[in-house]
This record gives C-alpha cells, structure tokens and sequence, in this order.
C-alpha cells in the first residue's frame, strides 16, 4: 500500500522532470526560469527517494524487534524549512547510509541467531557436551524470556553420574506480584 | 460512542497555503474548524474513553506505527522539512512513544485529551489555538526575514515553516505555540486545526476534526 502511495502521490512530480543535463548553476546574468524548473525537478526527486528510503528503514526497524543496540538515527538538517537540493542530497545519503548500516546489523544478527539455534538443537541432542550453557530467547532473535539450559538432573547426584538434560525455563517472571485482595 | 453529541457536522475550513510552499509540497493541506468549549478538567466520559484508548495500544503498534500509511506520511515529511523525526517525534508518535513511557495516556484536560483521542485514533496531526486570538483566516507559510514570535526573545530564523493567521505566525509547523495563542483558561472558542501532508487523505483530516470535535463536545 505505501508503494502505491509513493507511485500516485510522487511519481507525477518525477515523470514531468525534464531528461536534459542540467548545468550545476545558471550562466551569469541569466536567473533563468529553467533553471529554477530544473531544480524544483530535482528537490521532487530527492524528496521520491527520501520518502521511500524512510519506508525502508521504517520495515527494517519494525523487522529489528526484539533485538536491541541497532542505531536507526539519521540526524536532521535543522528546520521546519525548505531544504536546498544540496541539504536534501544530504538528508538521503545519510539515509541509505544508514540503511545499509541497519542492514549489515540484521545480517550479522541473523548470522548469530542462526548458530545459537544450531546450538540448541546440539545440546538437546548431547547435552552432556555443553554442561552448564545456556540460550536465551534473546540469542536468537525472539521475543520473552524463555532459556535453554544444560543443567545436571537430580541437582549433585546428576553432576556426579553425569545425567544432564536441557532445561527449558518457562517464561517471564510476572510483571508484578499479587494483586491486593479487594477491600 | 456514547455520550457524543447526535447533530453536529464538522465544516471544516480550508486554511492558505503560501504559494512557495504549496508549489514545494504538494499535498500539504491545513483545515480548521471552530467550536465553542473551555479548557476545563475533562468529564469522565472523555477520561474513561482515554483510558479505553490506553488499552488498546500496545508495544506492537508502538513497533508497527511508522509503517502505517498516516504516520509514515509524516515522517517523511518531517525529512523533507529537516527535521528528524526520531528526535522530533511526529505528533501520534509522541503520544504513542508517552502512552509506553507512562503507561496510559494521561488526562491533561478537555481540549488535549480530545486532540489525543483524534491523533491516536486517525494518526492526523492537529493543534488547537484560542478561535477568538486569531485574526482572519489560518494557513501556513515562512517566515519573514527578522518575524518576532510571540513568547522567544529572538526573532525566527527566516524562512522557517509557520502556522500563521492574517497578521502573524501562531506557532511553528509541528512545535511550539506563540504565547497567548494557544488553548488556556480564558478560552471560549476553540479552533481545531488539522495539518495534512502528501498521503494523507482529505477525509482523514475531516474525520480528525470531526472526532475531536466530538470529544470536546461530549
């Protein structure tokens, strides 16, 4: 739906840009009207591409959650204002910049979250090999509080024998106690 | 819905839009609307109703938001304009960003609790200015080379975005209100004033008005 948004509200604006080069600045003297056409083009387009970059960081930070320590910032120019075609180039560079920062982060994330679920499945399996290691929900990218942990069964009598199991806890403790009874 | 009024329609007033800016940002609307009501403690009906509201926003819409098409309209324009939008939040991402960090959206009085119930509920920005401080009808343009605003001891930065009635600016686009301009104990008559962006409807602006019209009115 937003990609339609920016296909019907900005795409008119972008078609009717003139395909000519433009000279970076009007000959002296010459304040011409085309020249301030081409750069209203110009603002139109950045401001498209803007628009659908924040679209895109906007997926990337929903998509982030639960995972925290991903900087989304991209700092401001100062306003409310009209923004110069160089300010505005400004404003998408640090966009994309931070898109691909953004990007790299999930990547190296999911990376890691991947292995930690390749390592819960290898200690259900031998729990013996990874005493006392333990994952969080957290580790692999999810929501809640729940952890896997190889812990010895039966408390010192498995630790001597060597019986170990996953534990798997149960959730989050309860935001807060009990209720106090109704006066 | 209960407790709203049964005959009222909102007559939304188209506000100017200065031609440089409109040239600039097409989309860009602003409608106002004038009501009679005072700044008062709000019922509780309109209390309750917040507090319903509370309910029904949670960390997942919080999370969520900026990929709906009203607040991400927003946001972008808030980047056009040079402002960050994570550092000057839009309006219904405060609220949303103060209902996490509070708990609950909290009752200020009649005219802010109804702005919040219409922000949260259709994602418009809208402000609120005393209708009988306004001179002429409202719209938005920049600033003047050297515009005093009332309430800050410097002038503006010229060229800066304001909402502006026929003499002078009465706050700036998205901040601050000039000092004496906005809703306060004196108020009789409220104008509610929605700010539209490209990609978000005409109607939307008018269903804000008209709910926070009807807020204030129940």
């Amino acid at each position: 739906m937003l990609e339609e948004l920016l296909e019907s509200t900005e795409a008119d604006v972008v078609q009717g840009a003139p395909q000519r080069d433009v000279p970076p600045a009007p000959p002296d003297g010459l304040d011409t009207a085309l020249f301030q056409s081409d750069e209203r083009a110009a603002r139109a387009d950045l401001r498209r591409q803007i628009a659908a970059m924040e679209l895109v960081l906007a997926r990337q930070f929903g998509s982030a959650f639960p995972r925290t320590g991903i900087d989304f910032a991209v700092s401001g120019l100062g306003g409310p204002r009209l923004l110069s075609v160089d300010e505005l180039e400004q404003v998408r560079d640090r966009l994309a910049a931070r898109i691909q920062d953004v990007s790299r982060s999930l990547d190296d994330a999911a990376y890691v979250e991947e292995r930690n679920r390749e390592l819960i499945e290898e200690m259900a399996s031998d729990p013996a090999s990874y005493k006392w290691v333990r994952v969080n929900n957290a580790d692999i990218g999810e929501p809640g509080c729940k952890h896997w942990h190889a812990t010895p069964k039966w408390g010192p009598i498995g630790l001597l024998l060597g019986w170990w199991r996953v534990k798997i806890s149960s959730g989050c403790p309860l935001a807060e106690g009990q209720r106090p009874p109704n006066p | 819905m209960e407790g709203l009024p049964d005959e009222w329609e909102v007559a939304p007033e188209p506000g100017w839009i200065d031609p440089t800016l409109a040239e600039e940002f097409p989309g860009l609307l602003l409608a106002s609307t004038v009501l009679e009501s005072e700044s008062r403690r709000s019922p509780e009906a309109l209390r309750e109703r917040l507090r319903s509201l509370s309910d029904r926003i949670g960390g997942a819409q919080a999370i969520q938001l900026r990929q709906q098409p009203i607040p991400w309209a927003y946001r972008v324009f808030f980047r056009h304009i040079g402002l960050d939008p994570d550092t000057t939040r839009t309006p219904v991402e405060q609220l949303i960003f103060d209902r996490m960090h509070d708990g609950s959206f909290k009752s200020r009085n009649r005219v802010e609790d109804a702005l919040t119930i219409a922000m949260v509920e259709v994602g418009v920005a809208l402000r609120a200015f005393d209708a009988d401080r306004v001179d002429g009808r409202i719209g938005l343009r920049l600033s003047r080379e050297g515009e005093r605003f009332e309430g800050r001891v410097s002038p503006l930065a010229e060229g800066t975005i304001v909402v502006a009635d026929e003499n002078r600016a009465l706050g700036i686009i998205f901040d601050r209100t000039a000092e004496g301009r906005g809703v306060d104990k004196r108020t009789e008559r409220v104008m509610l004033v929605a700010i539209g962006v490209r990609g978000v409807p005409d109607i939307a602006l008018e269903e804000a008005l008209w709910v926070a019209g009807s807020a204030l009115r129940a």
